[in-house]
C-alpha cells in the first residue's frame, strides 16, 4: 500500500475496500441501490448481492406550484444485480453514512 | 534549431517537474489533495469534503462527504467515491 508518501494511490482504491461490504450506490435519474458489494471493475460496473432499488418520484401537484413537489419512493428487491458503470453517480459504504 | 536543449518548450518531460507542478490542471489537483474542497456535479448536486484522491478520469475520493442542496446539507456519506464523468469542477475551499 505504502508505495508513496501522502496521497492515496487512486480513488478506485474507497471501492476496493468496500469489497463483500454494504454499499450506498447513487445512480443517474433519482435512484440509490443499498446492497453487498461483490464485484467492481474500473468502469465501475458492480455486482451487488441482496439489493434495495429505491426509485424517487416527484408526485404531481397541480394546485400548488408555490410547494416544492412532494417525493415519492418507490422500493424494489433483488437477489443479485449487475450495474452498469455508466449510471453510477457516487459509492459510499452505508457504515459511514448518516441522514 | 541548431541547440535543441536551449529551445526546449516548458512542460517537457525532462524539464524540473517540480517548479511547473501547479500551473497545469492535474498538478492543482495534486497540490489540494487532502484539503477542503467542493465538487459540484452535471446534476447540480454539490459536495463537500476532504479530497482524498483523484485519478486521471476525474474520479473522486472524498473523506467526510457531505452533500449540499440549496446550502442545506442533505446528507452525510462519509467517505464516498464520485465518477469522474459526472463532474462539473472541483473547488479548492479556501481556509
Amino acid at each position: 500500500m505504502e508505495e508513496k508518501e501522502d496521497t492515496h494511490a487512486e480513488p478506485l482504491d474507497l471501492v476496493r475496500l468496500c469489497i463483500d461490504e454494504i454499499v450506498i450506490i447513487k445512480l443517474r435519474g433519482d435512484r440509490e441501490l443499498k446492497g453487498r458489494l461483490h464485484a467492481y471493475d474500473s468502469h465501475c460496473n458492480l455486482v451487488l448481492g441482496d439489493v434495495e432499488e429505491t426509485i424517487y418520484v416527484a408526485e404531481e401537484e397541480d394546485e400548488d406550484e408555490d410547494e416544492p413537489p412532494s417525493v415519492k419512493t418507490i422500493k424494489k428487491q433483488s437477489e443479485m444485480l449487475f450495474v452498469r458503470g455508466d449510471s453510477v453517480v457516487l459509492i459510499a459504504p452505508f457504515a459511514g453514512t448518516t441522514h | 534549431m541548431a541547440k535543441e536543449e536551449e529551445v526546449r518548450p516548458n512542460g517537457t518531460p525532462d524539464d524540473d517537474q517540480v517548479e511547473s507542478d501547479a500551473k497545469d490542471p492535474s498538478g492543482f489537483l495534486s497540490e489540494i489533495i487532502g484539503a477542503p474542497v467542493t465538487v459540484k456535479l452535471n446534476s447540480g448536486i454539490i459536495y463537500k469534503g476532504d479530497l482524498q484522491s483523484v485519478d486521471g478520469y476525474m474520479n473522486i475520493a472524498l473523506e467526510r462527504c457531505r452533500e449540499i442542496s440549496d446550502g442545506r446539507l442533505v446528507r452525510n456519506w462519509g467517505d464516498a467515491f464520485v465518477r469522474g464523468n459526472n463532474v462539473t469542477y472541483i473547488c479548492a475551499d479556501s481556509a
